[in-house]
């Protein structure tokens, strides 16, 4: 029989017992959703996730030390990865890792704990130098206020605590100024004038070994408000509070951690960095990338393990998902079988008349093996479409929750074409499957049998 | 006796010493017995004979339905007990035609739809078909009634519509299994006339399984008396 005149005739019997094969239809349907409402959230959860992440800059970047093989402080004990001796991390060294090739920047890791004062009040808290490209990063996409008008500008942004802290009405803040305190680093030899813009005060603090501590404050203007910490990077300013930019961080040149080791090696004079983080242009290019950091002399680490773990367990998650949802279609499956070997009982004598009018086994075998096919695909294309709507609901309930909390909008469920096209091409598949044993009962019967008794 | 048609040499169906038996449990039931029988083209056969004694059992051997346990079924130069099951229903489909006592016409399907089916299996083309079910139909005096479902129809109205489904295809040999068997005398005897008007085609052969002798001896050519499996006997109607 040529496939016309087969889906003609399985459609036909499929609209005679309407009901029958409705339902059995629906149960394919519910399978299919199943499947795809649990996989469209795993697929979800793992874009978000992976979304977050890249956003985190976690997975682009590598994180530069100096190299410390000092021998004798248990440091490093293992022997060094490259021959390369151990390199000042400078701002040489900086520049030198920007020249490598898919570097995006490389930037210091500058925080440092200070105390500011608003409306007359001391808070202390920990203040974050912030690169320029962290306004892409999407940490600050649901702000109030606004990002800094320049890498140089006198501005900070406030994490939310910390805002609520100088004032529960936080939009308030936004235009007002706050002055920070910090410590400036000066080198004994030369007492000069400070470059600073903000007049700086001179109580200036000695201390042994070529610098002194002076005492500064800075005046900035509150240009915003950020909800969630920005990080960016490790050991980045996930925990800072009052975040300004880079570059004024920079030339703040505060009292950081890794001022006294430089002091024990007598490097005082030159400014070094206590890490340095590199961005890749993407998490392809990190492994390269940190293998030839380490190979000029530095420290280099990355979290590539983390992404690479990250992603099997999603493909773990969506297997099990897979698996749980694919019972249901499995059970459906169970109802195609017997909706088959039912109509066969009703439909003997037709089969023995379609056998005498000269239809082959394969005819008939065909036959029903169609009519599980068109089952399996309008319950694959009713159930994407079920699944789709689980999943759209799902997020909604999600958002609704989200929302009362006061907390920005996710998507947990994503439905791609892969998905869809998939999901109908498995459903379409189990039911064939499922018609194997029916088609080929249907075939084998005995027409002489099937015609003897009315 | 009208030997109508040249049969160059070849008879439309030869049974050669042909059995079929079904076992049930330790009991052998010879249905069809060693049957030997010659039917020339164009004849017009009636098989006569009790309940049970193996007509529809025979005569769905020669239907290609059913194979024999032993013997050969030669229609038109083909051995059906040799060929494939494939190969059978391609025979089913072209060159026999069945009309059966309780018509067997599907329910849902129109007359036309029922008519048609015959054309799907042999994969005639679709442009085509229309023509040859209002054909078929027309021949058998229900040109008219095309859009009806079976049950809408009487009887022997039914009868007809099976029968214009069974040569839609243009068969060689028509099969019937007690076509008057649930028809009053009157519809039956109009059915054996269309029958007798179908057998005029040229090469038609006609097997008409019965147990009314007087009807058998009006319209067939040839009769052939079956009792417990055996041919009992087979010669000239009149
Ligand atoms: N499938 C079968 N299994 C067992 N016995 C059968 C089967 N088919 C037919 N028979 C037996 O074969 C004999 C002939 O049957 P059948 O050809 O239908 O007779 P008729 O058509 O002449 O009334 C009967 O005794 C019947 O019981
Ligand atoms: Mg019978």
């Amino acid at each position: 029989m040529k496939p016309r005149d087969l889906s003609d005739l399985a459609l036909r019997n499929l609209r005679e017992a309407i009901l029958r094969n409705s339902l059995t239809t629906l149960g394919i349907a519910v399978g299919v959703a199943s499947l795809v409402a649990m996989l469209s959230l795993g697929v979800g959860l793992q874009q978000l996730a992976s979304k977050r992440l890249s956003q985190s800059g976690l997975f682009d970047s590598v994180f530069v030390t100096p190299r410390m093989n000092l021998r004798g402080m248990g440091r490093d004990a293992m022997p060094a990865p490259t021959d390369k001796p151990p390199r000042l991390l400078d701002e040489n060294a900086r520049q030198e890792i920007a020249r490598l090739p898919n570097v995006v920047e490389v930037y210091p890791q500058i925080r440092f704990f200070t105390e500011v004062r608003y409306d007359g009040k001391p808070f202390a808290t920990m203040v974050a130098g912030m690169p320029a490209s962290s306004k892409a990063s999407g940490s600050f996409d649901g702000m109030q206020g606004s990002f800094f008008s320049g890498d140089g500008a006198y501005e900070t942004i406030l994490q939310s605590e910390f805002a609520k802290e100088l004032n529960p009405q936080t939009s308030a803040l936004i235009g007002k100024e706050l002055v920070l305190r910090y410590a400036e680093r000066q080198s004994l030899p030369q007492d000069s004038a400070n470059s600073s813009a903000t007049p700086p005060s001179s109580n200036s603090a000695s201390l042994p070994g070529g610098f002194s501590v002076v005492p500064k404050e800075m005046r900035l203007r509150i240009v915003g408000v950020v909800d969630t910490e920005p990080a960016s990077g490790f050991g980045g300013y996930g925990n800072g509070r009052l975040l300004i930019p880079l570059q004024v961080a920079m030339t703040l040149r505060a009292a950081q951690i890794n001022d006294l080791r430089d002091i024990v090696r007598g490097t005082a004079s030159a400014q070094t960095f206590a890490s340095l983080t590199v961005r890749a242009k993407g998490p392809a290019y990190v492994e390269a990338l940190e293998a030839s950091i380490k190979n000029m002399g530095f420290g280099a680490f990355s979290l590539l393990d983390a992404s690479k773990s990250l992603a099997t367990f999603f493909r773990v998650l969506d297997m099990l998902l897979g698996i749980f949802s694919s019972l249901a279609l499995f059970v459906a499956t169970l109802g195609i079988v017997n909706t088959l070997v039912m109509a066969i009982l009703e439909r003997r004598r037709e089969i023995g008349v379609l056998k005498a009018l000269g239809a082959s086994d394969r005819d008939v075998k065909q036959l029903f093996f169609f009519e599980a096919g068109v089952m399996g695909l309008f319950g694959g294309v009713f159930g994407a479409f079920l699944g789709w709507l689980i999943g759209r609901a799902l997020t909604f309930g999600t958002n609704v929750y989200l929302h009362r909390r006061d907390l920005p909008s996710v998507e947990i469920t994503s439905v791609p074409w892969w998905l869809v096209l998939g999901a109908i091409a498995f459903a379409v598949f189990v039911s064939l499957v499922a018609g194997l044993y029916p088609a080929s009962r249907a075939a084998r019967l005995n027409p002489v049998e099937a015609l003897r008794y009315e | 006796m009208p030997p109508s048609t040249p049969s160059n040499g070849q008879p439309a169906i030869r049974l050669d010493h042909i059995s079929r038996h079904y076992t049930m449990g330790e009991a052998v039931i010879r249905a069809v017995d060693d049957v030997s029988l010659d039917l020339p083209t164009g004849e017009f056969l009636a098989l006569l004979g009790s309940s049970g004694s193996g007509k529809s059992t025979l005569l769905n051997l020669i239907a290609g339905l059913d194979r024999p346990t032993s013997g050969a079924v030669i229609a038109h130069g083909q051995d059906l007990s040799k060929v494939s099951s494939l190969e059978l229903a391609r025979y089913r489909r072209q060159t026999v035609g069945m009309v059966f006592q309780s018509f067997n016409l599907l329910p849902r399907m129109t007359l036309e739809e029922n008519v048609e089916l015959p054309l799907r299996l042999a994969e005639v083309e679709r442009g085509d078909r229309a023509a040859r079910v209002q054909e078929a139909l027309g021949r058998v005096g229900l040109g008219k009634r095309i859009t009806h479902r079976p049950s809408e129809l009487s009887g022997g109205e039914q009868q007809r519509a099976a029968i214009a489904r069974a040569l839609v295809n243009r068969p060689k040999i028509l099969l019937a299994d007690e076509p008057t068997g649930n028809l009053d005398s009157a519809t039956g005897e109009s059915i054996l006339t269309l029958l007798k008007e179908i057998q005029k085609n040229p090469g038609m052969t006609i097997v008409m399984v019965t147990h009314e002798r007087p009807l058998a001896e009006r319209y067939a050519d040839r009769l052939a008396v079956m009792g417990d499996g055996k041919l009992l006997s087979n010669g000239a109607a009149r």
